[in-house]
C-alpha cells in the first residue's frame, strides 16, 4: 500500500505546537517514501518533521492509548500493535490481599509492546491523594511522567479544577512531567500551563461516554490558549471524534474505551491510528472556507450552448 | 496492621520486603509500590525498613487503567 501521507507532513511541523514557524523545508527533510508501518529500523531514525514532542520526548505516533477496559491482555496488546501508540497509560490498585498474585503480566505484556508507560492517578478526588499517587507511580514504574487526574464529580468524573490545579503545581515542583487531564476551559488550560505542566488533555465528554467533542469550539480556543501540547482526552467514541480532534488542532488524542470496549477492539485501534493521521493532515492542509451556497467545481468557460 | 485496608496480623516488625514476598510479590518487581502511613517507602528502603504495629501499609501495583 502506498502511503502517501508522510511525505506531506513536513509541511506542517510543529505549527499547533505553538513553535516558531517553519524554516524552508529542504527535500533531505522530507521522510523518505515509507509504507504504513514502520520497520523497527525506522523507529530509531532522525526524528521526523511531524513528530509530537513533549517534555522534550519524541513521539512518531500521535495517539495515546489507554489500557483500561481491554477483555484480555492479549487483546490489549493486539491492539496497542494496530494503533501505532508509543505512550499508553497505567493505573495503579491495590494488591489483593491473600490471591495469588498476577499484576506482574501486565507490565511484562506493556514491555515486550514496547511501550512508554504514562501512569495515571485515576481513582484521586483531592489534590492530596494524586500527588501521593503520583509518587508511588514514579516508584513503581520508575518514570517521572504523571497523567494528572483529580475528579471532582462521581456521575460525570469530570475535573475537579482547584484541586487539580494545585496537585499540577505540587508536582511540577518536584520534578514531574506533569499531563493534566482537564475541562474544554481555555483559561484553566492556561493557568496549568503557567504552573508548569508539559502537556494539556482536555475532555471532549465525560470519560468512557463516547459523546465526542461537545465543545469544539473550547477546544480550538485552547490550541490557541496554550504553547504546550493539547491531547484530546476523553469522550472518543469512534474513528471520526479523533479525526476531528485533530481538525481542531490538537497536537495528539487519547483513546481508551473506545477502542477497548469496541466490539472489535484491534480493528477500531487501526481506525484511530488512521483518523488522527487523516485528521492530522487535513489540518495541515487547509481546508477550504465552508459556504452558504455552492460554488462550481467545473468552470463555466467553454460551456456550450444548446 | 492496616494492610491494604484488611487488619492483619504476624506482620509487626517484618520489613516491607518480607511482607511482599508474603504477598506473592517479588521485591524487585517492577510496577509495585509501597506506602507506609500515607507516606511513599521508597523500593531503596524495602529490605531494611520494619513495620511497626499500628502501621496503615499499601501495597500497589499496575492495573489497566486508562
Amino acid at each position: 500500500m502506498a502511503d502517501h501521507s508522510r511525505p506531506k507532513r513536513a509541511t506542517i511541523a510543529h505549527e499547533s505546537n505553538g513553535r516558531t514557524p517553519d524554516a524552508p523545508i529542504s527535500p533531505s527533510d522530507l521522510p523518505p517514501p515509507a509504507s504504513g508501518i514502520p520497520t523497527p529500523d525506522a523507529s530509531f531514525a532522525a526524528p521526523s518533521p511531524d513528530d509530537l514532542t513533549i517534555a522534550g520526548r519524541t513521539l512518531r505516533s500521535r495517539l495515546l492509548l489507554g489500557t483500561g477496559g481491554f477483555p484480555s491482555l492479549e487483546l490489549m496488546a493486539e491492539a496497542i500493535a494496530a494503533s501505532g501508540s508509543e505512550l499508553v497509560t497505567v493505573a495503579l490498585r491495590r494488591v489483593a490481599v491473600g490471591e495469588s498474585q498476577s499484576g506482574g503480566s501486565l507490565i511484562d505484556v506493556l514491555a515486550d509492546a514496547d511501550v512508554q508507560l504514562l501512569p495515571n492517578t485515576a481513582g484521586a478526588r483531592t489534590a492530596r491523594d494524586a500527588v501521593l499517587t503520583a509518587r508511588l507511580a514514579r516508584e513503581a514504574f520508575a518514570t517521572d511522567w504523571i497523567k494528572l487526574e483529580v475528579i471532582g464529580d462521581e456521575d460525570t468524573l469530570l475535573p475537579d479544577a482547584p484541586e487539580l490545579l494545585r496537585a499540577a503545581e505540587e508536582l511540577v515542583d518536584e520534578g514531574f512531567v506533569v499531563l493534566p487531564y482537564t475541562t474544554d476551559d481555555p483559561v484553566l488550560a492556561r493557568r496549568l500551563v503557567d504552573v508548569g505542566c508539559s502537556a494539556v488533555m482536555p475532555l471532549g465528554s465525560p470519560i468512557g461516554s463516547g459523546m465526542g467533542i461537545r465543545n469544539p469550539y473550547n477546544i480550538a480556543l485552547i490550541r490557541e490558549a496554550v504553547s504546550v501540547p493539547v491531547v484530546l482526552d476523553a469522550g472518543v467514541g469512534t474513528a471520526s471524534d479523533a479525526t476531528l480532534a485533530m481538525e481542531l488542532g490538537c497536537d495528539a488524542v487519547m483513546a481508551a474505551s473506545a477502542i477497548s470496549r469496541a466490539e472489535d477492539p484491534v480493528r477500531m485501534a487501526r481506525a484511530m491510528r488512521n483518523a488522527v493521521e487523516a485528521g492530522r493532515l487535513a489540518h495541515g492542509a487547509g481546508r477550504i472556507p465552508r459556504r452558504h451556497y455552492a460554488r462550481a467545481s467545473t468552470s463555466d468557460e467553454g460551456l456550450p450552448e444548446f | 496492621m492496616i494492610l491494604n485496608g484488611e487488619p492483619v496480623g504476624g506482620f509487626a516488625g517484618e520489613t516491607v520486603a518480607a511482607v511482599l514476598v508474603r504477598l506473592g510479590l517479588h521485591t524487585d518487581a517492577r510496577g509495585v509500590a509501597v506506602a507506609v502511613d500515607g507516606e511513599v517507602l521508597p523500593r531503596s528502603r524495602w529490605e531494611t525498613f520494619a513495620l511497626p504495629e499500628d502501621a496503615r501499609v499499601e501495597v500497589l501495583t499496575a492495573m489497566q487503567g486508562g
